[in-house]
């Protein structure tokens, strides 16, 4: 029940926008119906939580540990990044950017997309995965063009045929995960690409195909989560769609492309007899940390700055799953939540900053502070618990996953030290000036929505210094079945 | 020489078929020919589809069949064709590697690509195995088009040529995928289609032309 209104509410909330968008009350109609969504997927956490793994609708669906805490956080984040576009789309509408239709479109598809992705999440059928993050990619293209500036449309086209291509290099890998599997399930079974079913008989898939499976579906998914060197699309959707779209791309379709690589990980893992997955995962992982702190420095749009650290992040997630184990899984996902908190609410600070000056790049922007305290404290804030300052939640999934690389990957740990080091220098000494000093920023007509950052901020200052222990214990679950014993 | 049943040499027919319309797809600059022979090689897959399943008595393959026949024969060669005359564009530019660079990467692909295809074959109990090394040629020969195109139109075509070797490759391999998998896929395409003719409009509308050199000012900067 919980479950068929988690999926169906985006999809309905999807057909009305897309009728009354323009409304001048849609923006809290879209509020609206993301608050329901968090609501379902809560009811759906509480059941978990009681009954423990749940197969729903012919087994088509289902929901444990490690999913369960993604759909909860897709469904809060979704909520607040609803919160927060409320006054900014006014503010986008009143400078002119958009026009009444648009903001039609922006809210039907805003919907869709967070339909896709709880699909993406909740099904238990690889193959279905693979429709709901396609879709997920079609829905959201015309949001990064949402704008139809030229440099708006060259990222929509770059993103759109990057992750069409790569998506259908997941495609490939899960047609090879079918044949693999129909030899052991027989062919022609519907069971033949649910997960579950596949978990169960892993040991028996051929090796061989499993392994080529898994290069092909880490390729596909790893462009969505945008692993370097297949990285290119994101800081150009990011800095060119609206804001809350770069949220909602940062903070949650990366987040659900790395779910879908993991999942696959766990299957091929099962089959093979050597470390080839764990080790492909580390190298990107590793490549995309690196890469990414280094491009940091050269970054001159507030958007695409921390878009290049989003790469980063995910890249020490995906080391983190790479290494395995009970304790990197526990950091990587933490680092997950953490990471997709942190990032949506820099993504609504740094929205407001940008409307303030006029401009997204950096040095039109300075002085935050002076004229609102609460955004510049708030940039200056999540930057600090992006870059792994302590009390925060970030800092105890880097320190879990740099101590575990230490002893179990030690060649990696000055690589991964030496990169944090650049990225904090790069991004710290880029937006101080934005924070402090002389002010370029003037008021806006709409006051910001500056509840969901400071949310979002405190959760992970929370996560930092107390983890409750039934999360905990949900996290042991989830590394449990993840990472093995 | 052993003989094979006749509808095992239409089956391999078809497959050498689906990889002579790639070369010709490559080759090929003039827009409206490019759209045929996608809608031929949707025929083609069509033709291939219901061979299988006559064969093989798989009834959720004749849908398969019907589904490929409506979307890939008909509808979007007809929505492409629309788009090309609405938005004239008939000719792609001179390709970024002219013809015979461009067929000489295509061998030394379709060889790669059988190399690949060789755990695959072995595993799978299909009679229809050995044609997955021409699904994966299909694929990486339509990859290699999108990369030597500038035109956004052509790029488009090898992308929905790359979907129809992913979707050839299931059937050869696994006598396709299961239905409710086949459906999304089918819908994805179809809304991709939908999606890009809107886009296409944007850029036009916004360039005078769809030439992709105008979308390459998003560089690091220096």
């Amino acid at each position: 029940m919980a479950l068929l209104l988690l999926l169906l509410l985006p999809v309905a909330g999807a057909a009305v926008l897309g009728v009354i968008g323009a409304h001048r009350r849609a923006p809290e109609v879209n509020a609206l119906i993301s608050v329901g969504t968090f609501l379902a997927a809560c009811a759906l956490t509480a059941r978990v939580i009681h009954h423990g793994t749940v197969l729903l609708g012919d087994e088509q669906f289902f929901i444990d540990p490690f999913n369960v805490f993604l759909v909860a956080l897709t469904a809060f984040v979704g909520m607040t990044t609803a919160l927060f576009s409320r006054p900014y789309m006014r503010v986008e509408l009143d400078h002119g950017r958009l026009s009444a239709g648009r903001l039609r479109l922006y809210h039907s598809m805003y919907q869709l997309f967070m339909f896709t992705m709880l699909l993406a999440l909740t099904t238990n059928n690889m193959g279905l995965m693979w429709v709901a993050m396609e879709g997920a990619t079609l829905s959201t293209v015309l949001l990064v063009t949402l704008y139809r500036t030229p440099g708006s449309l060259e990222a929509g086209w770059k993103y759109f045929i990057l992750c069409g291509v790569g998506i259908a290099q997941a495609l490939f890998g899960t047609i090879l995960l079918y044949v693999a599997a129909g030899k052991v399930l027989g062919a022609q079974g519907m069971t033949a690409l649910l997960w579950t079913h596949l978990d169960a008989v892993k040991s028996q898939l051929e090796p061989t195909v499993l392994a080529l499976a898994f290069v092909f579906l880490l390729i596909g998914y790893g462009t969505k989560v945008g692993l370097v060197p297949l990285h290119s699309w994101l800081p150009d959707a990011h800095a060119e769609g609206p804001t809350p779209i770069s949220a909602v791309l940062s903070g949650l379709l990366l987040n659900v492309a790395l779910y879908a690589v993991v999942r696959s990980k766990v299957l091929v893992q099962g089959a093979l007899h050597s470390q080839l997955p764990s080790q492909m995962l580390m190298g990107f992982g590793l490549l995309s940390v690196v890469l990414a702190s280094l491009l940091l420095w050269r970054q001159r749009d507030i958007k695409r700055l921390f878009a290049y650290s989003s790469i980063e992040h995910m890249g020490i997630a995906t080391f983190a799953f790479g290494m395995g184990g009970a304790i990197a899984t526990f950091a990587a996902l933490l680092h997950m939540t953490v990471h997709s908190l942190t990032k949506s609410s820099i993504f609504f600070t740094a929205g407001h900053a940008a409307q303030k000056a006029g401009s997204q790049a950096i040095e039109q922007i300075r002085g935050l502070i002076t004229l609102s305290p609460t955004v510049g404290w708030g940039l200056m804030l999540g930057s600090l618990a992006i870059l792994g300052v302590p009390p925060f939640g970030v800092f105890t999934s880097e320190f879990l996953i740099l101590t575990t690389a230490m002893r179990e990957q030690p060649w990696a740990t000055p690589i991964l030290l030496a990169a944090l080091a650049v990225a904090f220098a790069a991004i710290l000494s880029k937006v101080q000036p934005m924070v402090f000093g002389e002010t370029t920023v003037r008021r806006l007509a709409h006051p910001p929505a500056l509840l969901p950052v400071f949310a979002h901020l405190a959760i992970v200052l929370l996560l930092g210094v107390y983890i409750p222990p039934y999360l905990a214990e949900w996290y042991r679950a989830a590394a449990h079945l993840i990472g093995g014993p | 020489m052993t003989h094979l049943p006749l509808d095992q040499q239409l089956l391999d027919t078809c497959a050498a078929l689906l990889l002579l319309l790639s070369f010709a797809m490559l080759s090929q600059r003039r827009i409206v020919t490019l759209v045929n022979l996608y809608a031929l090689q949707g025929a083609v897959l069509a033709a291939a589809t219901l061979l299988l399943a006559w064969r093989t008595g798989e009834d959720h393959l004749y849908l398969s069949a019907a589904l490929t026949l409506a979307l890939k024969v008909a509808l979007l060669p007809w929505l492409l064709h629309r788009l090309i005359r609405r938005l004239d564009v008939y000719w792609d530019t001179e390709p970024l590697l002219n013809v015979t660079g461009t067929m000489l990467a295509g061998l030394v692909i379709v060889v790669f690509a059988f190399a690949l295809a060789q755990p695959i074959t072995r595993l799978a109990s299909t009679a229809t195995r050995s044609a997955v090394g021409i699904a994966v040629s299909v694929v990486l020969l339509a990859f290699l088009m999108m990369i030597t195109r500038r035109k956004a139109m052509s790029q488009v075509i090898g992308f929905l040529s790359m979907e129809n070797g992913v979707f050839f490759g299931a059937m050869s391999a696994s006598y396709g995928m299961p239905m409710v998998v086949e459906l999304g896929v089918a819908l994805d395409v179809l809304v991709a289609v939908l999606v890009l003719g809107v886009f296409f409009f944007q850029i036009r509308e916004r360039f005078e032309s769809l030439d992709l050199h105008h979308l390459e000012s998003l560089k690091e900067h220096d």
